[in-house]
């Protein structure tokens, strides 16, 4: 029999309604594995269990009413540990904010709620989001499901990993510059960053405010389209949110590609991929083109210095949004003699780990007088730049494919002690964050050592039901069954 | 081309308390990163607007109605120090 923890959140959710099992026993399923894989990866910094078993017997009791509230309704989820959770402990995987607790809820959390959602607990991240393999956590490093010598890539590794693994149905994370889709393309998982502006960034710790999306993690894209609508809409507590009506997503899944124009991004898919990751490219591109797509070339030429220009813009934010961690209201405040300017300094070089740091004084320096129109002032130039060059591509394009990731999983500590060869990690994915539009990573395959392959979907502003659309048939087509991963493997044998 | 960095004044601009073993290793990183992010400055720009948001919107405004706050005790308890319902630092002016 299927172990409960492997269900996707569709076919979970049918259980529920036939009364075939219960939240509760989903909630136990998906405890059960965590006991089991916790020990090899570290996914979670919290477990809720209080709480989670609080919001299952109240799914069930609701089920037992005849109330349904939608398709989340007594699923087991798991946040980022970035994302404001009322009375849980809300660390950013940061030392600064260790033992922190929310007086509220973020508003992706709060609608979680309201749909019903069991939340299972906190998952680990880079610090405060910065990098892309979850070793930069201040409270351990996040192993990949897949291979345990390996990174689940990052920020959002232990959301991934979560998923991968079966400790819980559906996770979120937050994306900056590819922290939700790189580590989805390194675990084998569907993840999608939304259009800047659909979800609400209200309660969710920012890194780069023009940048950060909440999107979800899951093992299909059905379950990301139903995570995904549970949160997205307008709300009054972000300026920055978009104040439209949010289309069905659910309706795009499965109509095919036909006659859809999808181009594949030249300059992100060359140097520097991987060629089995290239090769499981081109080869699902013709299958694209099989199912009635036109597939042809399409070039993004500004995109070889978009990395480049991400890496002043995002620390230039970053530089300013972290300015509020000062041990005045809330987490770690350095025991020393002197002013509170004093205090501030050592609170500050205390609680941040180095890639905060480094981060912190690289925006610093690029924001300051004198520096400020030859780095910030020229990368939000070439911002425009992308911007201008998807709106050329879009002008032929209905979509824009690439690898993820250039690579599939690297070994823990490969890159660690390189921060330019970690940032080449998400060469693929900060076009779309610069530009604002909404991207996907689904899985296609893979490699020669069995690690998973993540094909990258861009769609412009606004464009998730034709993204969503392709994403599905992408699945469809690949008809990779992340499932066989874990299970199967080693670690979970008792 | 090498970048000249104060990495002294801008930890002191960036309020980090950095020992000088810090500031050397930081400063070496800083460098060769802004010689990668030195490429933005190849690629000409003139007549190009700056993208500061992503989202073209001007300010975003709720209808103006009292709604309900957080309690004060609720934050206060997590601060470092509080005192008759205020955050309480050190001394604020040096010797």
């Amino acid at each position: 029999m299927t172990d409960l923890a492997d269900l996707t959140i569709a076919e979970a959710g049918r259980g529920l309604r036939s009364g075939t099992f219960t939240a509760a026993d989903l909630l136990d399923a998906v405890s059960r594995r965590a006991a089991i894989t916790e020990t090899h990866l570290h996914a979670y910094l919290t477990l809720d269990r209080e709480g989670a078993g609080a919001a299952a017997a109240s799914a069930d009791e609701a089920f037992a009413a005849g109330e349904d509230v939608g398709p989340l309704q007594g699923i087991p989820i798991a946040l980022k540990d970035n994302m404001c959770t009322k009375g849980l402990d809300t660390t950013a995987s940061s030392q600064i904010l260790a033992g922190w607790k929310p007086p509220y809820d973020a508003t992706a959390v709060q609608r979680l709620r309201q749909a019903g959602a069991v939340i299972t607990g906190k998952t680990n991240l880079d610090e405060f989001a910065m990098g892309s393999s979850t070793e930069n956590s201040a409270f351990g490093t996040t192993r990949n499901p897949w291979d345990t010598d390996r990174v689940p890539g990052g920020s959002s590794g232990g959301s991934a990993a979560t998923v991968a693994a079966g400790s819980a149905f559906g996770a979120f994370g937050s994306d900056t510059g590819g922290s939700i889709r790189q580590p989805a393309s390194l675990t084998g998982t569907v993840g999608m960053k939304p259009t800047y502006g659909l979800v609400s960034r209200y309660g969710l710790i920012a890194f780069a405010s023009s940048l950060d999306q909440i999107g979800p993690l899951a093992r299909t894209v059905e379950d990301a389209v139903i995570l995904l609508e549970a949160i997205a809409g307008w709300d009054s507590f972000d300026s920055t949110s978009i104040n439209a009506p949010v289309p069905s997503f659910a309706r795009s899944l499965g109509v095919g590609v036909e006659g859809l124009r999808v181009g594949l991004v030249r300059e992100l898919a060359g140097d520097g991929i991987d060629p089995e990751v290239m090769a499981a490219t081109t080869a699902m591109a013709e299958k694209l083109a099989g199912a009635g797509a036109f597939v042809s070339d399409a070039s993004l030429p500004s995109s070889e210095y978009a990395l480049s220009a991400y890496y002043l813009i995002a620390p230039a934010e970053c530089s300013s949004n972290l300015a509020r961690f000062d041990g005045v209201r809330y987490g770690h405040r350095a025991e020393v003699e002197g002013t509170t300017e004093d205090m501030m300094s050592h609170s500050r070089a205390e609680g941040f780990g180095p890639e905060v740091i480094r981060r912190i004084l690289l925006g610093t320096y690029a924001l300051s007088a004198g520096y400020y129109d030859a780095f910030y002032g020229q990368a939000q130039k070439v911002r425009t730049l992308v911007r201008n060059d998807f709106a050329q591509a879009y002008s032929e394009f209905d979509v824009l494919i690439s690898p993820t990731s250039p690579t599939t999983a690297f070994k823990v500590g490969e890159r660690a002690q390189d921060p330019i060869a970690m940032y080449y990690s998400d060469i693929c994915t900060i076009p779309s964050n610069l530009a604002g539009d909404p991207s996907i990573s689904v899985p296609i395959g893979v490699d020669g050592d069995g690690l998973p392959i993540g094909f990258q979907i861009m769609a412009p502003s606004l464009g998730e039901e034709r993204l969503f659309q392709v994403a599905s048939e992408v699945e469809r087509l690949a008809g990779f069954d992340m499932r066989a991963s874990f299970a199967t493997s080693e670690v979970t044998s008792p | 081309m090498p970048v000249d960095i104060d990495i002294a004044k801008v930890a002191k601009l960036a309020r980090l308390a950095l020992t000088e073993d810090e500031l050397q290793q930081y400063g070496g990183q800083l460098a060769d990163i802004l010689e990668h992010a030195e490429r933005v400055q190849a690629l000409p720009t003139d007549g190009v607007a700056p993208t500061s948001h992503p989202v073209p919107m001007v300010n975003g405004f709720r209808p103006d109605e009292t709604g309900d706050c957080l309690d004060p005790s609720s934050f206060l308890s997590e601060a470092p120090d509080a005192q008759d319902g205020q955050f309480r630092v050190p001394r604020i002016l040096g010797e």
